[in-house]
């Protein structure tokens, strides 16, 4: 994998699979997960845990040595972002923040407005900034001109598992981003992030797909799994798509069968 | 200083400390208690759901046979000790109904019922309709439900406050300190230091010593690394709302509800009282109530059953579950001789009270743990039993 690494502003990660730990039915059971995803940076949601406390979340990504994204899930206002974006690199010392600002707890779908002010705030103050955000194409470009790290679409609203329901929108996000595209929020199965990576993405964000599964352990590995097999596909370019059959053997060389002159 | 000397003494007397104690010293042996407000800690904030079937979890399926044996024990369990104090204990064979408010919701309770189904436990899918008429202050919006009458409640405070007399009756002797210190003699754990109160500094002597300190239980100085419990506090925040009499009974049975993809639940009790709850927070041993936790339980609450607006809202609090690393207590002998452990019970320390007194009793007076609290050990979670699984993965 050495030739093929996850580049995020100054740092290089071989493992392509973002997990987050919400909703994990126990630590022992999230932490023989992310083992089994083979993650290299996990989210922590700021808002739900206390850093200081021993025996945490973060004790377990410390003990495998997992980087901490932390997150501002939870907040509506780009001034609560702003907030809580500050207090956890005061708390867990890293200027990385995966920015959420939702607009409404039914759907959960970010916010555009309050998040480009957000963005634009926290790249001026130093961060690294990756945008949980819309699948469009547009604000992408924005999030990207105001100086984030990366593009963090959608591909459908947080938790449904209801997979990448606007392909087209991630391969033109993808087309034209210079900063990773990676896919946060809707995956339910391999074979989504798998199509996530198909269509270009740099990485994979999932938690729920894992934690909620009936057997979280083996969804995680089956989602290393499925983002390293569509990084592999989206290297190697896929065949374009035809309308008709078209023989995969070469037709040379075969036994002639005229029923005029059987040939045994 | 020395003060006494003991064959068990049992760090912490909240129920699974006061429990212990109480079958320990019914078997015959010399308990003594420490804590400086024996009869506290969770047992205050929590509902008293004994909900074996209705809480079942992927995954859980090893702790769903001691919450079985446990919730089987109850009634024998509540019949000897109400008999013992002359106290009630809020015990209440209702019965337990969970719904779903949307079609997301219905989803979920429908995956939790085929789990039922797989795991050989009763209970049976209603319509919407159905579960209105069961009841009738349930919101039209409610698309389905499950009713498990094997699912029982019990009121903790009056639990735990029996269990303080029948310890009492039964002969255990209370410290009303905080343990300070365990004192280590040789290889073996000999006792407790207390840290305040009348006999600040004693040193009590035991032949064994039982850390039931629920969230605080790995955090008794003394204890060596490899054996400190672990256990960490989740907090839960709980509201207690008063049922007028015009309005009663308002619930009949304990509710439960998935709402919009959040998780409630409701514990009428005979006396009025209705216990709504709980949030489930990673917050270390904060335990302010927020804004946000009453606001999140009164709004699902409120969909779920638009009345309750109606009722007075008497207390909020929030307590600490005691959560161990895979949600299931460790119970029973550490790698230290004469240190036990009591404790992790999660969310189920209520349910799990009568089992665990049975357990504790006999592992202090044989040695040698049940069969069927062996998968509790607390050495699972040691740095040798996870090497040894690593080898058979």
């Amino acid at each position: 994998m050495s030739d093929d690494r996850l580049v995020i502003g100054d740092s290089v990660l071989d493992s392509r699979l973002i997990m987050g730990t919400g909703g994990a039915p126990s630590l022992d059971v999230l932490e023989r997960s992310l083992i089994a995803s083979g993650t290299e940076l996990t989210t922590v949601a700021m808002r739900r845990l206390d850093p200081t406390v021993q025996g945490s979340v973060l004790s377990v990504l410390d003990r495998l040595g997992i980087r901490v994204l932390p997150n501002t899930a939870g907040c509506f206002t780009a001034g609560e972002a702003v907030l809580t974006a500050r207090l956890a690199r005061e708390a867990l010392g890293t200027d990385w923040i995966k920015l959420e600002v939702v607009a409404d707890e039914r759907t959960l779908l970010p916010d555009p407005i309050e998040l480009l002010d957000a963005a634009e705030t926290l790249v001026d103050d130093g961060f690294t900034v990756l945008p949980y955000t819309n699948d469009d194409p547009v604000l992408a470009r924005k999030l990207e001109d105001v100086g984030c790290a990366a593009i963090m679409p959608l591909g459908s609203p947080i938790g449904s598992g209801l997979g990448i329901r606007n392909p087209h929108n991630f391969q033109l996000i993808t087309d034209h981003a210079r900063v990773p595209v990676i896919l946060d929020a809707g995956a339910g199965t391999a074979s989504d992030a798998a199509l996530a990576m198909e269509l270009g993405c740099a990485a994979v964000m999932l938690a729920s797909a894992v934690t909620r599964a009936q057997e979280p352990v083996l969804m995680a590995e089956a989602m290393r799994h499925a983002v390293e097999a569509g990084r592999l596909a989206h290297r190697a370019g896929r065949i374009p798509r035809r309308h008709f059959a078209d023989a995969s053997s070469p037709t040379e060389g075969r036994a002639m069968l005229d029923p005029e002159r059987p040939a045994f | 200083m020395r003060s006494s000397h003991t064959d068990v003494l049992v760090v912490g007397g909240g129920i699974i400390g006061l429990v212990t104690a109480w079958r320990a010293a019914q078997r015959g042996l010399g308990v003594a208690v420490v804590d400086p407000e024996p009869g506290g800690g969770a047992a205050l904030v929590a509902a008293g759901m004994l909900a074996a079937v209705s809480e079942l979890d992927h995954g859980e399926q090893t702790l769903l046979g001691l919450n079985i044996a446990s919730a089987r024990l109850y009634p024998d369990f509540v019949a000897e000790l109400e008999s013992v104090t002359g106290r009630d204990t809020g015990y209440r064979a209702c019965g337990t109904l969970a719904v779903a408010l949307d079609s997301d919701d219905r989803a979920q309770l429908r995956e939790l019922h085929a789990l039922q189904r797989r795991s050989g436990l009763e209970s049976e899918w209603l319509t919407g309709r159905e579960c209105r008429r069961l009841e009738p202050m349930l919101a039209p919006g409610v698309r389905g439900g499950l009713r498990v009458d094997g699912d029982h409640q019990i009121d903790p405070r009056r639990l735990a406050a029996a269990l303080v007399t029948a310890c009492e009756r039964a002969g255990v002797v209370f410290h009303r300190a905080w343990a300070g210190r365990l004192r280590v003699v040789g290889d073996r754990a000999a006792g407790v230091t207390l840290a305040g109160g009348p006999e600040r500094g004693a040193e009590l002597d035991a032949g064994q010593v039982v850390i039931a300190g629920g969230s605080l239980s790995g955090r008794l100085a003394g204890v060596p690394d490899d054996v400190v419990a672990p256990v960490r506090p989740v907090k839960g925040q709980v509201l207690r709302l008063t049922v007028p009499r015009p309005y009663a009974p308002f619930l009949s049975r304990t509710l439960r509800a998935e709402v919009r993809g959040s998780h409630i639940y409701l514990v009428p009790r005979e006396n009025g009282e209705l216990v709504l709850g709980a949030t489930s927070e990673e917050l270390g041993w904060d335990t302010t109530v927020t804004a946000g936790g009453v606001y999140e339980l009164l709004r699902d609450a409120h969909e779920l059953l638009p009345g309750i607006t109606e009722l007075p809202l008497t207390e909020t609090r929030a307590g600490l579950r005691p959560t161990s690393p895979d949600n299931a207590p460790l119970l029973g002998p550490t790698a230290l001789p004469g240190l036990h452990l009591a404790t992790g019970h999660h969310r189920n320390g209520v349910l799990l009270t009568p089992v665990t007194g049975r357990v504790m009793a006999t592992v202090l007076t044989t040695g040698e743990l049940p069969d069927d609290a062996r998968p509790f050990a607390p050495g699972r979670f040691s740095p040798a039993a996870s090497a040894r699984l690593e080898q058979h993965a």
